[in-house]
């Protein structure tokens, strides 16, 4: 295995899993999704070792890849990972499987194009996270909308076509101004040295006036805020989680979202250190609004999706707060938020799904006193609420107990706002579970309810695993993802002050002119 | 006798190879009409493919050599052996895509056959020449193939109407053409592109009105064929009354020997004063892309819509043509390549919609169609994505290449960034396809799928071109990278 090109088997094999799929005759559904399944189980197993193989502490980029692809302008087919990439792939992989799994019985009609195209975003989100090469990063990143869209408009609810469009166009319209962003540093590059590429390792070497930094930050920021989503970029994600599929919303939610935050790490942070500084007390206040604000609108949300769509929007906005402390403790629980947010909320539209499928309703006013009826699956419930509110002890208290730590150490009033956030979770989670669970049973329709099947349980089972280990046992999360963004922080810090004296450089035509004038005027 | 003067006849030979193959090619097709055709036959299409596949051959025997002939008219250099092979599969793509479609259209004619040859003839020779004169010659040739290849429906009116307009409006961007060049002979006091730029660079005219009008005239006559704003009247009428064939044709063709001649008039002609077109080409460039994209948003007609779309990407081309320099340059002639493979693979899926002599071609009649035909699908989906720009396809290296050489000058930076939200504008009507294709239920009768295994192979091969040069963009970059290098 030392040699084998391990990160493009993860990428690719999804990927002719689903050309498989998709191949099959369509009279047999369940081998489509039979297939399907096992070639996530497969994925799953073999992403692992990710978990254990990866050495936090090793400088720089592990298991990378490196071919040429594009020599004319310097593209290069570039793969690495560390500690926040590897921990967010482990996080698609098995979002992958368990979403896959828990639509066994909810995608009826053309499922094996359901199933190719869930595998082809899996390719997607893999390749995204592992890229270290811009050109490759950015197509992978665009690419992954065309599955998404069509989980969305195919298999989503009512108004299904508007959402897909809309996540759309959204996505793509931030992420072209990007685009530009990238061939911009490329063009500068290859000004300085004369030699193409677009080597993100490259580019962290790369000085950048901070005129120029601000217009490429605020390029990437947009793109990279409307993924999060941020306040106010967020209206895409309430329609496209409410009209997409189960499976749809929850690979939605644990992972694409992360993409944004993931980016802000990635790229925009480290590149352009001296416009995030500029810039990031501003983020940082978007982020609080979006904290606040998500929290109270999904407090009146009469359906469930909503409901979870802005606590996504609320929890984001934490994951947002604690990169913008830009220390230790709020990058770390940045990125345990982004974890945790993937289990949680993943688990949320799972056993929204659950009843959804069950009743083919998802208002709150449609439920009430469920614990009699189906105990099993109320547990859970009440398990992944707890966690998404931070109850001490769950997956969700880590990550939000680190980033108002960071925020406290960075400017007080934030962690009070933000502290505010977690209250106002508690809020709608707790009067939403009170009224869907507790209480009389108010719908006749609701008796009839089956708990969950043993297909099912093995759906959350993992989930609830995870949710209990991170939140007891954080710290080998934390010592993998620790050394990586200490040196994402190191590099970001290190460029910011080597280019607080940063001077355009001067054309030498320009200086000899320059001479001969001021010769001239003597 | 010397050793040499024997290989220079034969590369001269080799040369004009593609223009003697076309031509014996359509000579021949005339001549087989007065035999009386099989019930099944195509014998016409046959000697297309034949007479092109000859073509094709003969300038890549002589790939590598440089030459000029006729007294300079008439240049063999990389670039005229890209535009060849570029014009010889457009011209294989759009006789497979015919095949079928014009044997159930019953415009099944060897006439048919033979424009398309003397069409692509036309295009060669534009991009071949080095001359004002032979740039008009081949134009009009290729013109006015397609005038009548345009209303050769000639029992439908609205064929009628189109080629009548297209003729019309034709007609006069000749006239504006010819007059050009005549003003441009005048200043300059000659009508060879090699000259006419030696002469500018060592005795700028600017002041001179007759440069300054003949140039512009120049200009207008090439906008007109490359549809760009203003001069883009005439193409949703000609692009919709068209038999759907003819359309792809002329939408990948003409458009791309339009570029061809301007690229060379630009790069050769009047590079030496080239700061001086720059700011015209760029608003040109931006009315054009915005123009196409927003009404193509408004359309409901697949044929019209893609007319529109067309426009939108000569003005993406004129961004690349705006940015000037061999980079710029190169990145427009990639993106013809590019955009007639996507445009053309996009228009073969419109010729098997329908039955017997009717199309199809409405948006609302793909509905349900990606579920029901899943290669069709699967095809229009990436033609689609591929014009929208997205990634993996080769719309989108296009886009990367033609925005990476336009952003090298910072005055064209408003140019670029206008440039990417047109396309995430184009994005929307783009996506309507798909949303038709996959997210709606057909209202009534589905549209009848006339299926035909030339026109499927016409499909499969711009699908691989166009999966191709997304992923593996590097030959065709370096080859667009040395057509413009290597100039006479």
């Amino acid at each position: 295995m030392a040699h084998a090109p391990w990160l493009s088997i993860l990428v690719f094999f999804p990927l002719a899993a689903a050309a498989v799929v998709a191949m099959m005759p369509t009279g047999s559904p369940r081998t489509a999704r039979l297939v399907a399944t096992g070639a996530a189980l497969i994925e799953l197993l073999v992403s692992l070792p990710l978990w254990w193989r990866l050495a936090p502490r090793a400088p720089g980029f592990q298991f990378e890849e490196s071919l040429n692809w594009i020599p004319a302008i310097g593209a290069r087919y570039h793969l690495g990972v560390d500690g926040v990439s590897a921990l967010l792939a482990l996080l698609t992989t098995i979002t992958t499987f368990v979403a896959l799994l828990g639509a066994w019985t909810a995608v009826e009609k053309r499922a094996r194009e359901f199933y190719a195209l869930v595998l082809a975003l899996e390719a997607g989100m893999l390749g995204t996270f592992f890229s270290l090469d811009l050109l490759l990063f950015y197509m992978f990143w665009e690419a992954m909308l065309i599955p998404m869209y069509l989980l969305i408009g195919v298999w989503g609810g009512q108004r299904r076509v508007y959402a897909a469009v809309k996540f759309f166009l959204y996505t793509m319209a931030g992420s072209v101004l990007m685009l530009v962003a990238i061939l911009s540093l490329w063009l500068t590059q290859r000004a300085a040295t004369g030699t193409p590429t677009f080597d993100l390792t490259v580019f962290y070497q790369m000085p950048l006036s901070p005129s120029h930094q601000f217009w490429l930050f605020l390029a990437f920021a947009v793109a990279f805020a409307i993924k999060v989503p941020m306040f106010p970029l967020h209206t895409w994600l309430p329609d496209a989680h409410v009209e997409a599929p189960t499976a749809g919303s929850v690979i939605l939610a644990a992972v694409l979202l992360k993409m944004g935050t993931y980016g802000f790490v990635r790229f925009a942070m480290p590149l352009f250190p001296n416009a995030l500084q500029v810039c990031g007390p501003w983020i940082a206040g978007i982020a609080l609004v979006g904290i606040v604000y998500g929290a109270l609108v999904a407090m009146v949300q009469p359906d469930l999706k909503k409901l979870v769509a802005y606590s996504s929007v609320s929890h984001m906005g934490f994951a947002m707060l604690g990169l913008m402390a830009l220390n230790a403790q709020g990058m770390a629980g940045s990125m345990m938020t982004m974890l945790n947010h993937g289990v949680s909320t993943g688990a949320l539209f799972l056993l929204v799904g659950v009843v959804y499928e069950r009743r083919h309703t998802r208002l709150i006013a449609d439920f009430g006193g469920l614990w009699k009826v189906v105990p099993v699956y109320s547990a859970i419930f009440l398990v992944v609420m707890l966690s998404s509110i931070g109850l001490p002890g769950t997956n969700g208290f880590v990550g939000e107990f680190l980033v108002i730590l960071g925020a406290f150490r960075h400017q007080i009033p934030w962690a009070v706002i933000a502290a505010t956030g977690v209250v106002l979770s508690a809020c709608y989670m707790l009067w939403m579970f009170q009224r869907v669970v507790f209480g009389p049973v108010t719908h006749d329709e609701n008796r009839g309810l089956t708990d969950l099947s043993l297909r099912e349980k093995l759906v959350f089972a993992p989930l609830l695993v995870l949710i209990f280990w991170m939140g007891v046992a954080p710290q080998p999360i934390l010592d993998r993802v620790q050394p990586a963004l200490d040196r994402t922080l190191a590099i970001t810090e290190t460029r910011a002050a080597q280019l607080e004296h940063f001077r355009e450089p001067v054309p030498a035509g320009a200086r000899l002119a320059a001479r001969a004038a001021g010769e001239g005027a003597r | 006798m010397t050793a040499g003067a024997p290989v220079l006849l034969r590369v001269d030979l080799w040369a004009l190879g593609p223009v003697i193959a076309l031509t014996l090619g359509a000579l021949v097709l005339l001549l087989l009409e007065l035999v009386p055709p099989r019930e099944r036959g195509n014998r016409g299409g046959i000697v297309s493919l034949l007479a092109l596949g000859a073509s094709a051959w003969a300038v890549l025997r002589v790939a590598h050599a440089k030459r000029s002939i006729f007294g300079g008219m008439f240049v063999h250099d990389p670039m005229t052996v890209f535009f060849t092979l570029l014009f010889c599969a457009i011209g294989i793509l759009s006789v497979l895509a015919s095949w079928d479609y014009v044997k159930r259209t019953r415009i099944n004619q060897a006439e048919y056959y033979a424009l398309l040859l003397s069409s692509v003839l036309g295009m060669i020779v534009m991009a071949a020449s080095n001359d004002l004169v032979t740039i008009f010659l081949g134009l009009e040739l290729m013109s006015l193939s397609l005038y009548v290849m345009v209303g050769f429906r000639r029992t439908r009116l609205d064929s009628n109407e189109a080629a009548l307009k297209y003729f019309l409006l034709g007609a006069f961007a000749s006239g504006f053409l010819l007059y050009g060049i005549a003003l441009l002979y005048g200043a300059t006091g000659t009508t060879q592109l090699g000259r006419m730029g030696a002469f500018l660079a060592y005795s700028p005219l600017l002041q001179n009105p007759l440069l300054l009008v003949g140039a512009l005239l120049v200009f207008s006559g090439f906008a007109f064929k490359v549809a760009a704003v203003p001069f883009h009247m005439w193409t949703p009428d000609a692009y919709e009354g068209a038999p759907t064939s003819v359309t792809g044709f002329m939408s990948a063709g003409a458009k791309a020997a339009g570029f061809a001649a301007l690229l060379r008039v630009g790069l050769r002609a009047l590079g030496p004063v080239q700061a001086d077109w720059t700011p015209l080409l760029a608003v040109i460039a931006f009315l054009t892309m915005t123009v196409g994209n927003l009404t193509a948003l408004l359309q409901n007609n697949l044929k019209r819509m893609l007319a529109y779309s067309s426009i939108a990407h000569a003005g993406y081309v004129l961004v690349a043509v705006a940015a000037g320099g061999p980079e710029g340059a190169a990145a427009a002639v990639f993106y013809l390549a590019v955009y007639s493979f996507m445009n053309l693979g996009a228009f073969t899926v419109l010729t098997m919609l329908g039955e017997g002599r009717d199309e199809r071609v409405l948006v609302s009649d793909l509905a349900g169609l990606g579920f029901r035909q899943p290669l069709l699908g699967i095809a229009m989906t990436v033609f689609m994505i591929s014009l929208g720009g997205i990634p993996p396809t080769a719309g989108f290296m296009g886009k990367i290449l033609v925005f990476g050489a336009a952003l090298q000058k910072p005055e064209l930076g408003w140019l670029v960034i206008a440039g990417v939200l047109n396309s995430v504008v184009s994005v929307f009507y783009y996506l309507r396809v798909t949303v038709a294709l996959y997210m709606r239920e057909p209202e009534g009768e589905p549209v009848h799928v006339s299926w035909g295994p030339a026109a499927a192979l016409a499909i499969l091969l711009a699908l691989a071109a166009t999966l191709y040069f997304g992923v593996q963009s590097h030959g065709l970059w370096q080859q667009a990278k040395d057509s413009i290098n290597g100039l006479l």
